[in-house]
């Protein structure tokens, strides 16, 4: 946000000048990221993880695009394609792994960016359009990432693309149509890669403009801090640059450096070897699992076995595991506590941690057999997961007695404030 | 005025219903409309299966090598189908099965010779997709697990089917699909 003790760009080059007064670009990227927005100065490192996940996106845009100069997106060299960038491609092997761990690392990064807005309350007032075009990052993510994952066209990627365009089908009439629609055929064939392709190209560029509306509507309100405090005078805020561009660059070499070990030293960890093996559409694999970043919904999905009323249990399935989504849209509204963050709310906290645990175990779960006794458990997580959004949130956010809130961030920070001596007189 | 002189026509006033303006104003949002539509469909269309899946859409395959207890995986618009010739055994299995009370209570209930054709009660014909997300379900190969009933298993999420290919137990909502054929001597047509 523009604070009044916020900092105007002042080119001092002429050139800059020049160009300012035309385009004033320099000066927008000066107020967004630079030394003229003021951000608070409490911030902790569960801060860090928005520009973390910028400096991801940007990884697999760049991988991305360059995979595609070697890639074919059609069945008949796909696998074939890919394999050959491992193996023949100069430095092919590390900008597909590169690619493959980066995704990982940017839905690691995510994920903790995501907790870190449950527990300090940054989806509340006056931040909602934040929170919401966050999740559609989420979604757009997912898209992405599924589509990606069916391009080198082994085993896993053409079951993954038939189990998961198979949850279409589950919707009541439509649903076969609408399979067929977007597969372009009976089963995932040529049609499919294609355009899985072509989109999967396309998406990164679309989240790319929906960051961009994320940070716009960020720098209304300005950043939320851990206190959840708004910032009431100069003392409470540092500007971006040099503070926290400092800060973020520290932790883009730690996250580089669990990034390389993945990429160096363990490349394939995280993947499934099955995947090494051409797509045939005769053989099911013996144990269908998607990559880590999606088990806590898988488990969701499975954990429906029982059809209800007119609804059968393949589609509660699929309803649920989109709900568990969705209902983060709603969050904003379900939480109906003025204190933000969960530092000054002992109850809320708590149960914070429990979902923390339950998605957990929903996550530990999408990875098992869907077996007993892994089903029973599974729905039991399932359940307390929309019970903490629907029920336990809303409850908790009106019987709660918050903690005493400090005066001001600098408070926070310093143990005193000298604008807070000021009231009192 | 100037532009009644221009026009000819009487200006209206703010009270006086429907204008000449507000005629232009709904023919021209409706035409912007229908060929907004008349755009998006191809683009919507493009997408669905095209002529060359489509004309997959047929297959013949001769089974007269297919012995008692063995089945074959075919392949029918590039998805498995199982062709099963039952032993008189898990005829029996499936037709004694109608007669039991739990047949009544089946998910997607089916006698045997509703799913096979009349004189044939042997050759079971389903598409090898399990209805529950597609995986192809084992047992139709030598040596593959059958499931509890015999009939087949799917691996990805524990559906079991019985000799006739219906579900008994797991997630899948119905029977292995029957696609459409016909027999013409040891020559069967499918599609």
């Amino acid at each position: 946000m523009s604070f009044p003790w916020s900092k105007e760009y002042k080119p001092s080059h002429p050139l800059m000048v020049w160009f300012d007064e035309r385009l004033p670009l320099p000066r927008l990227i000066y107020n967004a990221v630079g030394g003229g927005y003021e951000v608070p100065r409490n911030l902790n490192y569960f801060w860090n993880f928005g520009f973390l996940a910028g400096l991801c996106l940007v990884i697999q845009i760049v991988s991305g695009v360059i995979l595609a100069m070697h890639y074919g997106g059609d069945t008949s060299v796909a696998f074939n394609s890919t394999e050959h960038i491992m193996r023949d491609v100069n430095w092919g092997w590390m900008l597909r792994y590169g690619h493959a761990n980066g995704a990982a690392a940017f839905f690691a990064v995510v994920y903790l960016h995501i907790f870190r807005g449950f527990y300090y309350g940054s989806y509340k007032a006056p931040r909602e359009m934040i929170w919401l075009s966050g999740v559609v990052i989420f979604l757009l993510m997912m898209a992405t990432a599924f589509m990606g994952y069916v391009l080198p066209w082994g085993q896993m990627s053409y079951w993954a693309a038939q189990v998961i365009t198979g949850l279409f089908s589950a919707f009541p009439l439509i649903g076969d149509p609408l399979k067929e629609w977007l597969l372009g055929g009976f089963a995932p064939g040529n049609a499919t890669l294609n355009r899985f392709f072509s989109l999967h190209f396309l998406l990164p560029f679309v989240i790319l403009g929906v960051v961009i509306l994320h940070i716009w509507s960020l720098h209304i309100p300005g950043s939320s801090n851990p206190t959840g405090v708004e910032v009431k005078s100069k003392s409470d805020t540092v500007p971006f640059y040099p503070y926290y561009v400092g800060k973020d660059g520290w932790t883009i070499g730690l996250l580089m450096i669990v990034y390389s070990v993945f990429l160096f030293y363990m490349p394939n960890a995280l993947g499934d070897p099955e995947n090494y093996i051409p797509a045939n559409p005769m053989q099911t694999p013996a144990h269908i699992v998607p990559e880590w970043y999606f088990w806590p919904f898988y488990a969701i999905l499975r954990s429906f076995t029982q059809d209800l009323l007119f609804f059968e249990a393949r589609l509660l399935g699929v309803l649920a595991m989109f709900a568990a989504i969705l209902v983060w849209f709603f969050l904003p509204w379900l939480d109906k506590s003025p204190v933000r963050s969960a530092s000054y709310r002992p109850l809320y906290r708590k149960f914070f941690w429990v979902l923390v645990i339950d998605v957990l175990i929903l996550g530990y779960l999408g990875k098992l057999p869907a077996e007993q006794p892994y089903v029973l458990v599974s729905q039991l997580a399932t359940m307390y997961y929309f019970l903490h959004f629907l029920v336990i949130v809303p409850i908790v956010s009106s019987i709660e007695r918050p903690d005493p809130l400090p005066f001001s961030i600098t408070e926070s920070v310093l143990g005193h404030d000298g604008a807070a001596k000021l009231t009192k007189d | 005025m100037a532009q009644e002189a221009a026009t000819g026509t009487p200006l209206a006033t703010e009270d006086e219903g429907v204008r000449r303006r507000d005629f232009i104003n709904i023919a021209a949002v409706s035409a912007a409309g229908v060929g907004g539509v008349a755009v998006i469909y191809p683009l919507i269309s493009q997408m669905a299966p095209s002529a060359d899946v489509l004309a997959e859409s047929s297959t013949e395959i001769d089974i007269a090598a297919v012995q008692p207890g063995q089945a074959i995986k075919a392949v029918f618009r590039r998805q498995p189908v199982f062709i099963r010739n039952l032993t008189p055994a898990e005829v029996k299995a499936a037709t004694e099965f109608e007669a039991t009370p739990d047949f009544n209570k089946m998910r997607d209930k089916q006698t045997l010779a509703e799913r096979t054709k009349e004189g044939h009660a042997n050759l079971l014909i389903t598409m090898g997709i399990c209805t529950h997300l597609g995986c192809v379900p084992q047992g139709a190969g030598a040596g593959e697990v059958k499931g509890e009933f015999g009939g087949y298993f799917c691996p990805c999420h524990g559906s079991h089917y019985d000799t006739a290919a219906r579900i008994r137990k797991g997630p899948a909502p119905r029977n292995l699909d029957v696609p459409e054929y016909a027999i013409n001597g040891t020559i069967v047509k499918i599609g």
